[in-house]
């Protein structure tokens, strides 16, 4: 298959099942390298799934997927190679209990990309910085707030120099007055220039940073379109309703 | 809690008030309550005592630990101390207790290996591999114990060939019905440089260790710490017998008559109480590993893999060290279980400490002073196994806000 140099993502006629229940019904989708990119829909309509297909917590049944010019396939070394590209934030954190704030975010660089100690601590404590909480790299992820935990998730991510960023609902699980400092770091990443593919319902920050909406419904991509046209002029009647729904 | 209630909600005066107020509240009954408990075990206590000495007196018998220091005379087939039937009861109680603690540290290791093992295995993705370590644990767990050690004493090592037909390995080892025969190594002078050297090989590896992690750290390359230290664990005490001169000769077993002369034996009965003790409680130990392993929510291990961690590192790195807190207080009740279910060598006759306890009752009649040994002896091993698990436990603990 051929793929345009610049291009991070590719999905092309992606099909998965779970048993009959069909998910991701003929999934295409081209992500350019550097775009930002909100992925939004009701419950159950296979945006996280799509997602973490890309990173293969997933799989899928057919068709391909080419991550940073890598093939998804069931060779394990390309899985190995395209999670080392791949950065994921979780809406539940998932961030390690019985590891320091620090320790999550050098285990995987010394582990997997065999960096010397000394040096994964300067990178851990240069994102910890960028993400506004050096001061508590040295305490347990039980010792912070929703928030904050998020924030050390994103900078746990960001350790491992990954070229794509996938973000699975990362300010759901958060109090109201914690949403913010999330979306500041992901504002802030992408304007850094960052390659993002963004769950979400934060259709404010869709507008401020995303290059396109995609919206999906029953495991099919139903409209995708830059954001200003996707909210003044949805096409779909789908698209609308959902819109109406959560557009109080 | 009256004293603690905000100033503003007002009590229900009924509680407040009236000749009963102190009964409502939580320091008396507190008090009450371990003044009864303490009422009640103070007389349960005196009961025990005076009724034992009624009791004595009217079989004329005294209370006293004379008998410990008069001659055992009874032999025993297996002793890791010297024990010949002159030796006091003291020692031969000594000897069971040794046999004792040996099962047990013997036992425990290999339950925990094996139960670690099998119970990773029944998580395995491989439906044969998980199959497997299935079947092995619903079977050996739902055999009574009793009936296991059995099963491997008369229906596995009993009918081994016999000392004439033995199973004969390089003229070394022989396995018969009588247990294993082997050479017994015999030190003599100068021999105390084998342990030096091996001491020097254990020292030299703790640095390496410590050396090859501040390396790792520095500059991100592993070394392999294991791979080589053990062989030169392995042969240091090689070199230090062979620089004192090979002080060391072994009494190699032969064949004299109807049994072997010289060489050491493990008899069948010590072998089959521990293989029966370590592999009925290796699936309690599986079991407790797959729960503790299960109870570590699955973000952990997708976390883990999102990045970029394999399996193998995601499950040592990531998901052991958190189920370890769970396993751990279950694994303690283990390893007890496993020190006292020991006391059934009685069953095949290993000289263990409930054996010789009761062997030594039946010689002196001091029924109640061993009894009183025997408790406080396993009570004791039962505490420092404990006290030992929370330690470890408290080490592993999570630390929350």
């Amino acid at each position: 298959m051929n793929q345009p140099a610049n291009s991070a993502i590719i999905m092309r006629s992606v099909n998965k099942w779970y048993g009959q229940f069909h998910v991701l019904r003929d999934i295409n989708l081209d992500v350019k390298k550097g775009e930002r990119i909100v992925i939004c829909g009701p419950s159950g309509s296979g945006k996280s799934t799509m997602i973490r297909c890309i990173n293969r917590l997933e799989e899928h049944q057919q068709g391909d997927i080419i991550v940073d010019g890598i093939p998804l396939t069931t060779n394990l070394k390309n899985i190995d190679d395209v999670r080392r590209e791949v950065g994921m934030v979780f809406q539940h954190f998932n961030l390690f209990p019985h590891l320091t704030v620090l320790e999550n975010c050098t285990l995987a660089p010394i582990w997997v990309r065999k960096e010397p100690k000394a040096k994964a601590e300067e990178t851990a404590m240069k994102y910890l910085k960028r993400v506004k909480i050096p001061e508590q790299a040295l305490k347990y992820p039980g010792q912070l707030s929703g928030g904050q935990q998020q924030r050390v998730a994103i900078a746990r991510a960001l350790c491992m120099n990954p070229k794509i960023m996938l973000f699975d609902e990362p300010t759901s699980a958060l109090d109201p007055e914690m949403i913010k400092e999330v979306l500041d770091v992901m504002v802030d990443l992408a304007e850094g220039g960052m390659t993002m593919l963004c769950v979400t319902h934060e259709m404010a920050f869709a507008r401020q940073v995303a290059n396109r909406v995609i919206f999906m419904d029953q495991g099919q991509i139903v409209e995708e379109n830059e954001p200003n046209e996707f909210f003044s002029k949805p096409k779909s009647p789908r698209t609308k309703m959902f819109l109406e729904q959560i557009l109080h | 809690m009256t004293a603690q209630s905000p100033g503003e909600l007002r009590q229900p005066p009924s509680r407040e008030a009236g000749p009963f107020a102190w009964f409502y509240s939580p320091r008396v009954r507190g008090w009450l309550t371990q003044l009864a408990v303490f009422l009640l075990l103070a007389w349960g206590l005196y009961a025990i005592i005076f009724n034992t000495q009624a009791n004595l007196k009217k079989l004329n018998q005294n209370f006293g630990f004379d008998f410990l220091t008069q001659a055992a005379g009874f032999d025993l087939s297996t002793s890791l101390i010297a024990y010949s039937s002159n030796a006091t009861n003291a020692r031969a109680l000594v000897v069971g207790l040794l046999n004792t603690i040996l099962i047990a540290v013997l036992g425990i290791i290999f339950a925990t290996v094996i139960g670690f093992i099998v119970g990773i295995m029944r998580l395995s993705r491989n439906k044969v591999v998980a199959g497997a370590a299935t079947l092995y644990v619903e079977v050996v767990r739902n055999i009574p114990l009793l009936l296991q050690i059995f099963i491997w004493y008369a229906l596995v090592l009993k009918p081994l060939p016999g000392v004439k037909g033995a199973i004969n390995l390089f003229d070394m080892i022989f396995i018969s019905n009588r247990g294993v025969t082997m050479p017994h190594p015999l030190f003599e002078e100068g021999a105390w440089l084998a342990p030096v050297f091996l001491f020097g090989a254990l020292v030299a590896t703790w640095f390496f260790r410590r050396w090859a992690r501040k390396k790792q750290e520095q500059t991100g390359k592993s070394t392999p710490v294991w791979l080589t230290s053990i062989p030169i664990i392995l042969l240091s005490p090689v070199l230090g017998l062979a620089l004192a001169g090979w002080p060391l000769t072994f009494d190699y077993p032969s064949l004299a008559g109807f049994n072997f002369k010289g060489g050491m034996t493990i008899v069948p009965e010590m072998l089959a109480l521990l293989l029966a003790l370590s592999i009925y409680t290796a699936t309690y130990i599986a079991e407790t590993v797959r729960a503790g392993i299960l109870a570590v929510s699955h973000g952990q291990s997708e976390a883990a893999a999102a990045l970029g961690l394999s399996r193998g590192k995601a499950l040592r790195l990531v998901v052991i060290p958190q189920a370890m807190r769970v396993i751990i207080p279950p694994l303690a009740s283990q390893y007890l279980n496993l020190t006292k279910n020991s006391s059934l060598a009685i069953a095949v006759g290993y000289p263990d400490f409930m054996y010789l306890g009761g062997t030594v009752n039946n010689q002196t009649g001091k029924a109640i002073e061993v009894v009183f040994i025997l408790m406080v002896v396993y009570l004791g091993l039962s505490l420092l196994t404990a006290a030992f698990m929370n330690w470890f436990n408290s080490r592993m603990k999570l630390v929350e806000r």
